[in-house]
C-alpha cells in the first residue's frame, strides 16, 4: 500500500516545508547585472513576506507538473475557483448594462465609490433582514481580498492582529504588509506580533479564547477556509462577548455563507452586540461564480466606534473614497440581478452542485478507511483531510505526482495545518468523480 | 439616516460621484451641512447624553486618518452644488467641475462586454479567476499600442481596476518610510494616499502643505514645469503629463530633465499618463520616450478618459524590469507580489472591453471621442480667451486652467455657481499653487458645454 510508504524520512519541519523553490529576499539580486539602482529603499515589510503568495505558489507547482507530464489529465481541486456558468438571467444583466453604456439615456460615467444604492439595498436586505444592517453600513468593492487589504490601510501599522490557525493567506499577508506583524520566526513558522489562535479536531475547531491574549483586531471566517467549519451559534456568541470584553474589532469573514446547510449563523450580525464589535466581509466569487468578474461587499456598522468614539464607517469611507473608485457599474448590475429571486434561486441551485461535489469528496476520503480523518464538506465547499504524522507538502507532491490532482497543502494556511490537505470542491461533476476514482485507486 | 446626513463630510479625494449624472449616485442631494470653507466637521453621530454610554472599542483610530481631516476639495464641492440646488431648485446646472465622461462608449467595445458577459453563461466560455496580472492578450495589446519599440513588454505590464487603486497599490509597495514630491498643483490622491501610508507629517494650515511632501510649484511663470534646480531630493515624484488640473503637458526636453533628476538623485517618478491620448502630435505620451527612464520610472494609465471607462473600472500599470530599489531588488517584484496579494486581477468583462478599446476599429472610435472632448476644450478656451482671461491648459488635455489674479479661487468658483449655475473647481483645492485659478473641465454633451460657455460670457462680459 502506497500511503505505508510515507516514511518518517518524509517529516521535515514546519517551517521549511512552506519554503517554495524561489524566495524573493534581497540578497538573491545583484545590481551588478543592470546597471543604475535608485537609492530608494525597500519596503521592509515586503521582504518579511516569507515567500510568494499561496495560491501562485499552487499554480507554479500545478505548471511545472504539466511541464513534466505534459499529458497528463490534471484535476484542479487547489485554488478555490468556481468552474460552473453563471445563470443567464445574471449575464444577461450585465450584457444589458453594457449595451446601455453605448447609448445617451444608458450611459453612466463614475458611480458612488461606496456602490450602487439599489445594490446596498438588495444586499441589505438579501442577507441581513431583520439584523438591523443598514444599506447605508455597506460597502460595495471588487472583492474581499481587496477589502481586506483596504481594511488592512484603514486600520495602520499601530494595531495588533490575531488570526485563526490556520486560515486565509491574506489576513496574515496583509497583516505584514502594513507592518503589523513583526518578524518571521523560522522555529514556530509564525509572525511574532501576529496571535495564532489554534484551533482543530481537538477543541471542536473553535479556538480556547481563554488562552487567547487580547488584540485589537481578530479576523475570523465562517464558515472557514480552509476547514470547512461553521462556527455555532454559542461559539460566536463566546467570540463577540471575548471582542467586548477586550475592546477588540471582529473582522468576520462570511465569504462562504450561503453553502451553510446546517443552522449555523449566516452573518456575525446574527449575534446580538456584534454591530458594535464586527465588521463583516462577503463576496459575489464563491456564490455567484464571480471570481472573474468581481464583486463583493463589506459591512461597517454606524455603532463601531474607536477609542476616542470616532465612528470607523467614517475613515473606512475615507480610504473607499482615496484608494478605490468603485466596482465596475458592469459587474454591479449583475449583482443586483444575483439577489433578485430568479437571480438568487438559479444561484441557489449551483451552490447545490458544488455541495454535491464536496459530499463526494468527504465520502471518498471517508471510504479509504486509513488513519484519514475527513472534515468540512457540509458547510463549505473545503474539505479538509488530516493525514496524522505527514507533512502536508508532501501529502500534496504525492497526490499530484500520483493521481494528477491539485489539492493545497494545509501547511499553506499557517501551522495549524500541518498534516492536512484542503480539497476544493469546485468543479465539474465529472472531474470530481474522476478524481473520487482516482484517490481510491492510490490509496486502496 | 443616510451617509451624509451623519457623518463627518463623506470626503473623496475622486471627483465625487454627487457631481456625477448618475443613478448610482448614493448621496442625497438635500445634504443641509453648513458651507464651509476648509469645513473640518465634528462627527456627530448621537446626543451627548448617548455619546457618553455608546460603546467604544478600544482599538485606536489610525493617527494617519486624522492628519487628513484638513480642508478637501470635493465634499466641500458636493456641499456647495447641493445648496446651490436648494436655493435654486429649477436652476439648469452644469457640472464642468468632476472630470466625469459624459459621452456612450463606442459600440465596438460594449460589444465585446456584451459578448463575455453572455459567455460566462456557456460551459466554454466560462472562466473563473484570471491572472491577477490581467489577461494576456490584453496586456500584450496595450504594450504594443502605447509602448511599441520602447522596450515595455507585456510582462511589465499590470492590469487594473483604475490608476487611483494603483495609486495606493503602489504606496502599499513603498510603504511609509520614504518620501515624496508632488507637482502644485495635483491630483489630491498623490497627497492624500501618502498621509494615509504615513509618509507624511501634519497639515500646516498656513501654507496648505503636509510636513514632509516636497511641494514642486508649475505656476504660468515657469511654464508649469517644475524648477528643479529648487527641488530637493525626494525618493519618490509623482508627475502627471498632460497634467491635472493645469492641462500642460511636458516637452520631450523638460521629461529629459526630469529623468536625469530622478537618475542623479536616485530617485522613483511615478508618472501618471492617464491623459496621454489627449496630447497633440509631437509631444511624449509616454515616460518610457525618455531614454533612461526604465530605470527610474514607474507609468500608470486608465481606460477611463479615453473610453468613458470612469465607471467600468479598468486602468494599467507599467513596472519596467530595469527599475530596482536600492539594494538591487527589482521593483516589479514586489508590486507583483502586492497585486497577487491585495488584488484579484480587474473584472474579465471590463478587460475584454479594454480589448476591444486597443484593436484597429476601437482605437478608431476612441480617437473620436477623445476629439469631440477636445472640441469642446477648445469651446471653452476659445471663450475665456474672447473674455480677455489668461487661459492655460486645454490644448492637451481635457482641462482648462484659467487665471483670476489676486482672487479666492473659492470665491470664483462661488460667483460662477451662483450667477451662472455652472459648477467648477476652484484651483486651491490641488494645492497652494492653484489658489487664483479655476480648472474647468471639457467633459460634457455638447449642448451644455455651448450654453456653460454662453453663461461665462454673460457673466464676464
Amino acid at each position: 500500500m502506497l500511503y505505508c510508504q510515507l516514511s518518517s524520512r518524509f517529516r521535515i519541519p514546519y517551517a521549511v516545508s512552506l519554503q517554495p523553490k524561489t524566495t524573493w529576499t534581497s540578497s538573491n539580486f545583484s545590481n551588478e547585472k543592470s546597471g543604475h539602482c535608485t537609492s530608494v529603499p525597500r519596503n521592509a515589510n515586503m521582504e518579511k513576506l516569507r515567500s510568494g503568495y499561496l495560491f501562485p505558489e499552487i499554480s507554479r507547482h500545478e505548471l511545472e507538473h504539466t511541464q513534466k507530464c505534459p499529458h497528463a489529465r490534471l484535476i484542479r481541486l487547489g485554488i478555490g475557483d468556481t468552474t460552473e456558468p453563471i445563470p443567464e438571467i445574471i449575464t444577461s444583466a450585465m450584457a444589458e448594462h453594457a449595451h446601455a453604456l453605448s447609448t445617451v439615456q444608458g450611459y453612466r460615467g463614475y458611480g458612488a465609490e461606496q456602490g450602487n444604492m439599489a445594490l446596498r439595498r438588495a444586499i441589505a436586505e438579501t442577507f441581513y433582514r431583520d439584523l438591523g444592517v443598514k444599506e447605508n453600513e455597506i460597502f460595495v468593492s471588487d472583492g474581499a481580498q481587496c477589502d481586506i487589504s483596504r481594511l488592512q490601510m484603514l486600520l495602520g501599522s499601530n494595531v495588533s492582529v490575531a488570526v485563526q490557525d490556520p486560515s486565509f493567506p491574506a489576513y496574515i499577508d496583509s497583516s505584514v504588509i502594513v507592518g503589523q506583524a513583526g518578524k518571521f520566526q523560522e522555529e514556530t513558522g509564525k509572525y511574532e506580533n501576529i496571535v495564532y489562535m489554534k484551533y482543530g479536531h481537538d477543541n471542536n475547531f473553535f479556538p480556547d479564547l481563554s488562552t487567547t491574549s487580547r488584540t485589537d483586531i481578530i479576523f475570523f471566517c465562517s464558515p472557514n477556509n480552509p476547514t470547512g467549519y461553521a462556527a455555532s451559534r454559542q461559539q460566536l456568541k463566546q467570540l463577540v462577548e471575548f471582542a467586548k470584553a477586550n475592546g477588540s474589532i471582529i473582522i468576520y469573514d462570511s465569504a462562504y455563507s450561503t453553502y451553510i446547510s446546517d443552522e449555523s449563523p449566516r452573518s456575525i450580525f446574527e449575534i446580538p452586540g456584534a454591530k458594535e464589535v464586527a465588521i463583516e466581509i462577503s463576496s459575489f466569487s464563491k456564490f455567484a461564480g464571480f471570481t472573474g468578474v468581481r464583486l463583493g461587499w463589506t459591512v461597517v456598522p454606524e455603532d463601531l466606534k474607536y477609542s476616542n468614539g470616532f465612528p470607523v464607517m467614517n475613515d473606512y469611507d475615507r480610504i473607499v473614497c482615496t484608494c478605490f473608485n468603485g466596482a465596475s457599474s458592469v459587474v454591479q448590475a449583475g449583482g443586483l440581478a444575483c439577489l433578485s429571486k430568479e437571480g438568487y434561486r438559479a444561484l441557489s441551485r449551483v451552490v447545490d452542485y458544488y455541495r454535491g461535489n464536496a459530499e463526494i469528496i468527504v465520502d471518498t476520503f471517508a471510504s479509504l478507511g486509513l488513519n484519514l480523518k475527513v472534515y468540512g464538506g457540509r458547510n463549505a465547499p473545503y474539505v479538509w483531510v488530516r493525514f496524522p504524522g505527514y507533512s502536508s507538502w508532501d501529502i500534496f507532491s504525492e497526490i499530484l505526482e500520483k493521481t494528477h490532482i491539485v489539492t493545497v497543502p494545509g501547511r499553506g494556511f499557517g501551522p495549524g495545518g500541518e498534516e492536512y490537505i484542503r480539497v476544493s470542491a469546485f468543479g465539474h461533476r465529472e472531474c470530481i468523480l474522476e478524481a473520487s476514482r482516482r484517490l481510491k485507486n492510490l490509496y486502496k | 439616516m443616510s451617509l451624509t446626513q451623519n457623518l463627518c463630510t463623506p470626503i473623496s479625494s475622486s471627483s465625487s460621484a454627487f457631481l456625477a449624472h448618475s443613478n448610482f449616485n448614493s448621496r442625497t442631494k438635500n445634504v443641509s451641512l453648513p458651507a464651509k470653507r476648509f469645513g473640518i466637521c465634528k462627527c456627530v453621530t448621537a446626543g451627548p447624553q448617548e455619546a457618553q454610554t455608546a460603546y467604544k472599542t478600544t482599538v485606536s483610530r489610525n493617527a494617519n486618518m486624522t492628519k487628513l481631516q484638513a480642508g478637501y476639495l470635493f465634499p466641500e464641492i458636493s456641499r456647495r452644488r447641493a445648496a446651490h440646488l436648494l436655493k435654486y431648485p429649477d436652476a439648469q446646472v452644469i457640472s464642468l467641475g468632476i472630470g466625469d465622461t459624459t459621452e456612450p462608449i463606442p459600440e465596438v467595445i460594449t460589444s465585446a462586454m456584451e459578448m463575455r458577459s453572455r459567455a460566462l453563461s456557456t460551459l466554454q466560455g466560462y472562466s473563473g479567476y484570471g491572472p491577477e496580472q490581467g489577461e494576456k492578450a490584453l496586456r500584450a495589446a496595450i504594450a504594443s499600442t502605447f509602448y511599441r519599440n520602447l522596450g515595455i513588454e507585456e510582462d511589465d505590464i499590470f492590469v487594473s481596476d483604475g490608476a487611483k487603486c494603483d495609486l495606493s497599490r503602489l504606496q502599499v509597495v513603498f510603504g511609509a518610510n520614504v518620501t515624496i514630491a508632488v507637482q502644485d498643483p495635483s491630483y489630491p490622491v498623490y497627497v492624500d494616499s501618502g498621509v494615509i501610508m504615513g509618509q507624511t507629517g501634519l497639515f500646516q494650515k498656513d501654507d496648505q502643505k503636509f510636513e514632509g511632501i516636497e511641494y514642486m510649484k508649475c505656476t504660468p511663470e515657469n511654464g508649469f514645469f517644475p524648477d528643479l534646480s529648487s527641488v530637493s531630493r525626494t525618493d519618490i515624484i509623482f508627475f502627471c503629463s498632460p497634467n491635472n488640473p493645469t492641462g500642460a503637458a511636458a516637452t520631450r526636453e523638460q521629461l529629459t530633465q526630469l529623468v536625469k533628476f530622478a537618475k542623479d538623485n536616485g530617485s522613483i517618478i511615478v508618472y501618471d499618463s492617464a491623459y496621454a491620448m489627449y496630447a497633440s502630435e509631437g509631444l511624449p505620451r509616454s515616460i518610457f520616450e525618455i531614454p533612461g527612464a526604465k530605470e527610474v520610472a514607474i507609468e500608470t494609465s486608465s481606460f477611463s478618459k479615453y473610453a468613458g471607462f470612469t465607471g467600468v473600472r479598468l486602468g494599467w500599470t507599467a513596472v519596467p524590469k530595469q527599475l530596482l530599489f536600492s539594494d538591487g531588488f527589482p521593483v516589479a517584484k514586489d508590486f507583483n507580489r502586492i497585486v497577487c496579494t491585495c488584488f484579484n486581477g480587474a473584472s474579465n468583462i471590463a478587460q475584454a472591453g479594454g480589448l476591444a478599446c486597443l484593436s484597429p476599429e476601437g482605437l478608431k472610435a476612441m480617437h473620436e471621442v477623445i476629439g469631440f472632448y477636445k472640441e469642446n476644450t477648445d469651446i471653452i478656451v476659445e471663450t475665456f480667451n474672447s473674455l480677455g482671461f489668461n487661459v492655460y491648459g486645454g490644448k492637451n488635455a481635457p482641462y482648462v486652467w484659467v487665471h483670476f489674479p489676486r482672487r479666492s479661487s473659492w470665491d470664483v468658483f462661488s460667483e460662477i455657481l451662483e450667477k451662472t449655475h455652472v459648477v467648477t473647481t476652484p484651483g486651491s483645492g490641488f494645492g497652494p499653487a492653484g489658489e487664483g485659478f479655476i480648472r474647468v473641465s471639457a467633459f460634457g454633451h455638447r449642448s451644455n458645454v455651448l450654453e456653460a460657455c454662453k453663461r461665462f460670457k454673460q457673466l464676464y462680459k
